[in-house]
């Protein structure tokens, strides 16, 4: 009979379990078995007590609640025997948690088995402390525990050392009465307390300073010297593996050497001779030697320094990277991570293997090394390992190519020397991944492009050519489409070749043709067939010769299914039809789009995001917004979704101001759009042409007045671009542009825009040795009772201010409401301000002046900075 | 330390489970699981590490190793080397397989307790305790030779007068 079977119903038990072919059945055989067992519990039945916790061990593994045995385990823990004795530790380290009052129960128990004469019971109640003990636990036992470290069985010493460890994790007080006892472990010769003992010593030296310092005097010349022995030891079978005599006790040394070599210059000379011949001399070719080889790497790299070590750990991780076993190129990848940050030059020198390592078969290895070379990347090698990558990502796995390709992205922006070439890189990216490439990476793209005005005709040439060959990668039609409506003149009259670029000759039909393809080829979305649809209106003023063609195109689409490109299909024809006057203007190339307010817009797009979320303007984190950083998807229109968003209020300014809200009967002729549309700013437009053009100067004001903001109408544009999903109430600082630039070919339209009511003087609202804030003050005509502040704040110190917070609280009568800053960051010595726009309204105007109570919150040099003042000298007729 | 010892079939079942950190029981359940469905999506020729740490919380790493039916997963923190827990699964698997003349999946499940002990022998409350699987043999061999003469100087009498009884 198997002793460790107790009696066959246990047997029986999982032989029915086994037998249940469905879950249900399962959960019917445990239930039927948990009812059995508590029944036997009440019945203090102490025969079958210990075959039945071995059952609920089953079960539990099973993941049934067993909680109802937990008091069986202590029952059997006080029993004499040794079968229940065993059986009650083992159910005591599973099935008990960590109440404390179950636990203390047992510790009297543990007590008087630490001191049993059998010393098996001895090593079973050790056991069951190493796994559970708390720390009152420890508190209690600690004693008999360091006694059972000088134990005359080697078995109990092992397990006492590792119980030590417990103990002094538990309470790092205990550690001193340990150090003596523990360094006695070390001179042992069985390997097995050996290693219990050396990685007592480790703990202690985590927790204890003291014990770290006894150590490194009393113990490190012999440690060395069993590191040595052990390293040329003749061979003993019983810790053998691989033919690598007891890897573990090798391993578990140098982790201890590591610990006493970091930060101690003395220590780490002591070990050095030995790292040496251990990372020369292990075996290589088995997984034990190399598990040896890669701690030993690790402890070279945590020491006081020693140049030459380092370059061969280094070198050893290059060998692994080689090795055919995926787990040590694994294992290399991971720790060359660390290395890069200690010897950056010794990692590069294996930059060609860690790029090998890119194309490995095992995914993960794929993940790390990628990881890897991202990080080895400088400006010095950018050039070749970007080529390397983009030559790998055409074969790569559909699935690494995300991740290959946002890296790539990623680096070519960090790093790229010149223009032409981080445009080359990003179209061969696109061409050959451009499903997976981020928005935001081809709308950095785009303002790439649209800053670099000499390569304009070289862009849109090799766009055109890579269009021809990749038709599916959707963002490369989509920068493709866009270029080809900005540039397609140049495209086709060759202009600002370059030397490298061999002659294409592109007529004006075929560049209409490439950008019908895009609007035609079903696999390709909404939002590219959009942005065709606008490059065709585009081209239609630059290429006279195919405005018939693209109007049958446009005309086409009216019949779309899809409301977005019906709707602007509409649009543009009557663009197209009836206003040829402004049709030159409106189509214009884009001014070029700014770099640094749309990688500040892109970097304070998560800031905005939140600042939304929160709600109450007084919350509002500084949001950073200017007109000029909307995105250039806001400047193309991309949206796709505009016909269901609401207007915002920026929105609402330019179409107010016109009138189309207020006579949408006049709307365009053969247009079915219901007045609500109107965010559209073409429409927007089209409107102004047929709207009655004499409007009294009493109706506009009110329809100013009825506008919150009183913004830059170019502002707006962006504003009614970008559609509610962007944050379109972007503040303007700018002054007002006039709006009849944009319409200039509209000779009807009559007003002007009008004075902003009465002029006041700006006022210095707050002035301290670090910070100054001025109001400028201006009216809406028609809302006497509103005043809008703009706020512009200076720093006076040499520093640079962080996460600035301005904020503003006014009594009742007044109302405020905060527009988001500029910025949150406010540049030092006054080289750059912060605007904030203020509205407030005073319920009580002419009665009583405005009064305001400030907070401007912000960081320099990572402190806290907090100002509060309060403003009483408003002009009074505010 | 070792933070768990897991060993479950290729369908998912538990056939072990030691976690030397205090987990309820229903997320030892979940944890196993999901350490489930990333390993039986592994492919045979990859490497024997899984990043762990969006099961196991920070500072985890996971090495297993897949004999005939069964997983052998060992879930651990950055203080113990990799390939070494690697060795040490072979080291746990040879001993299993001395114990039991050519272990099987049966053997483990119908034997759950003797592994337990097994396994405690080579793992002590998350600590290495003993590599040579000689060593942890002679032990389990005393233990079993205790457990049998405690046997039949208990239990025969108890069960005859069980039995008489009945």
């Amino acid at each position: 009979m198997n002793p460790f079977s107790s009696g066959t119903r246990l047997r029986d038990m999982i032989r029915a379990i086994r037998a249940c072919k469905t879950a249900a059945e399962e959960r019917a055989v445990v239930r039927k078995e948990c009812a059995a067992i508590r029944a036997a519990i009440n019945e203090n039945d102490q025969d079958y007590r210990h075959r039945n916790l071995a059952k609920l061990m089953f079960i539990h593994m099973l993941g049934y609640p067993t909680h109802f045995g937990q008091m069986e385990c202590l029952k059997l823990i006080a029993s004499a025997g040794f079968p229940e004795k065993r059986i009650g530790y083992l159910g005591l380290m599973l099935l008990l948690d960590e109440r404390q009052e179950v636990l203390m129960l047992v510790t009297n128990s543990l007590k008087q088995d630490l001191n049993h004469s059998n010393q098996y019971i001895v090593g079973l109640a050790l056991c069951a402390l190493g796994n559970i003990c708390s720390a009152e636990m420890a508190r209690d036992l600690a004693p008999e525990v360091e006694r059972l470290l000088q134990f005359r069985d080697p078995n109990v010493r092992k397990k006492a050392a590792l119980c030590s460890i417990r103990i002094i994790k538990k309470v790092p007080d205990l550690a001193e009465n340990f150090i003596n006892p523990a360094s006695s472990l070390l001179k042992e010769k069985h390997h097995g307390v050996l290693i219990t003992g050396v990685q007592l010593c480790m703990d202690l030296c985590k927790v204890s300073s003291e014990a770290l310092e006894y150590v490194r005097k009393k113990c490190i010349e012999g440690l060395v010297k069993t590191l040595r022995d052990i390293a040329n030891s003749p061979y003993s079978p019983e810790y053998d593996i691989a033919g690598i005599t007891d890897p573990f006790l090798h391993i578990r040394l140098l982790k201890l050497l590591r610990i006493l070599g970091q930060g101690d210059a003395d220590a780490s000379d002591c070990m050095n001779d030995i790292l040496a011949q251990v990372a020369t001399k292990t075996e290589s070719k088995k997984n034990a030697g190399n598990a040896i080889l890669y701690e030993c790497v690790e402890t070279i790299m945590s020491i006081e320094d020693n140049g030459g070590l380092r370059v061969l750990a280094i070198n050893i991780l290059g060998r692994f990277l080689s090795n055919r076993d995926n787990n040590i190129r694994y294992v290399a990848l991971n720790m060359l991570m660390k290395a890069i940050v200690v010897d950056a030059q010794a990692v590069q020198r294996h930059r060609a293997t860690i790029l090998e390592c890119v194309k490995d078969s095992d995914a993960s290895i794929r993940k790390r090394a990628l990881e890897l070379v991202y990080l080895l990347v400088n400006e010095s090698n950018v050039k070749p390992l970007t080529k390397e990558l983009i030559e790998y990502l055409e074969v790569s796995d559909q699935e690494f190519k995300g991740d290959l390709t946002a890296k790539i992205c990623s680096l070519v922006e960090k790093f790229s020397p010149e223009k032409i070439w981080y445009i080359d890189q990003m179209l061969k990216v696109l061409s050959e991944a451009g499903n997976f490439v981020k928005d935001e990476v081809w709308h950095a793209l785009i303002v790439v492009i649209s800053n670099a005005s000499d390569l304009h005709g070289y862009t849109v040439r090799a766009l055109y050519r890579a269009f021809q060959t990749s038709t599916e990668q959707e963002s490369l039609v989509r920068v493709a489409v866009w270029c080809i409506g900005e540039y397609g003149d140049m495209l086709v009259n060759n202009v600002g070749m370059l030397d490298i670029e061999e002659p294409i000759t592109v007529t004006e039909s075929d560049t209409v043709d490439a950008v019908e393809v895009a609007i035609k080829r079903h696999t390709l979305d909404l939002t590219t067939k959009a942005m065709a649809l606008i490059a065709l209106l585009k081209l239609s003023s630059r290429f006279p010769s195919c405005s018939e063609r693209i109007k049958d195109i446009i005309v086409q689409n009216k019949r779309s299914l899809m409301l977005e490109l019906q709707q602007r299909s509409i649009e543009f024809n009557c663009i197209l039809q009836k206003h040829q006057n402004i049709r030159s203007a409106l189509l214009e190339r884009m001014p070029v789009l700014d770099e640094a307010t749309f990688s500040g817009r892109r970097a304070g797009s998560l800031h905005t995001a939140i600042s939304t979320s929160t709600g109450a303007p007084h919350n509002l984190q500084n949001g950073i917004a200017k007109p000029a950083a909307a995105p250039i998807a806001d400047l193309l229109d991309l949206s796709s979704d505009d016909a269901a968003a609401p207007s915002s209020s920026g929105g609402d300014f330019l179409m107010d101001l016109l009138g189309v809200d207020l006579s949408p009967a006049s709307a365009p002729s053969g247009t079915s759009q219901p007045p609500k549309a109107g965010t559209d700013v073409l429409l927007d437009l089209l409107s102004i042409g047929t709207s009655p053009p004499a409007q009294s100067s009493s109706s506009a004001s009110d329809i100013l007045s009825s506008s919150q903001d009183n913004k830059a109408p170019l502002a707006n544009l962006n504003g009614l671009a970008s559609l509610s999903s962007l944050p379109a109430n972007a503040t303007s600082p700018a002054s007002p542009v006039p709006m009849m630039d944009l319409l200039d070919g509209l000779g009807p339209i009559p007003q002007k825009h009008e004075e902003n009511g009465p002029a006041y003087p700006s006022l210095v609202a707050y002035e301290s040795s670090s910070l100054r804030m001025t109001f400028n003050f201006s009216k809406q005509p028609g809302n006497p009772q509103m005043t809008l502040i703009q706020a512009t704040f200076t720093n006076l110190s040499p520093n640079v201010y962080n996460d600035f917070l301005f904020q503003a609280a006014v009594p009742k009568f007044l109302q405020l409401h905060l527009d988001p800053a500029s910025s949150n960051t406010l540049p030092a010595s006054g080289n750059g301000s912060i605007t904030q726009n203020l509205k407030v309204t005073n319920s009580q105007q002419g009665k009583k002046s405005l009064v305001m109570r400030i907070r401007i919150a912000y960081k320099m040099n990572n402190k806290d900075v907090l100002e509060e003042g309060q403003i009483n000298n408003f002009p009074r007729d505010l | 330390m070792i933070k768990a010892v897991m060993v479950m079939n290729t369908q998912g079942k538990p056939r072990l489970a030691k976690f030397y950190e205090y987990l309820p029981v229903e997320k030892q359940q979940e944890l196993i699981r999901r350490v489930f469905a990333v390993l039986c999506g592994r492919a045979e020729n990859v490497s024997n590490f899984i990043e762990a740490e969006s099961i196991f919380g920070p500072d985890s790493r996971l090495v297993y190793k897949h004999f005939a039916t069964l997983y052998f997963v060992f879930v651990f923190d950055s203080s113990e080397n990799e390939l070494a827990v690697l060795d040490l699964i072979q080291v746990f698997v040879e001993t299993l397989d001395k114990c039991f003349k050519n272990v099987c999946e049966l053997d483990i499940v119908f034997n759950y307790s003797k592994i337990h002990t097994i396994l405690d022998e080579i793992i002590f409350g998350g600590q290495v305790l003993e590599t040579s699987s000689a060593e942890v043999m002679k032990a389990v061999e005393e233990i079993s030779k205790l457990e049998a003469a405690s046997n039949a100087i208990t239990l025969i009498p108890k069960s005859a007068s069980g039995w008489r009884s009945r």
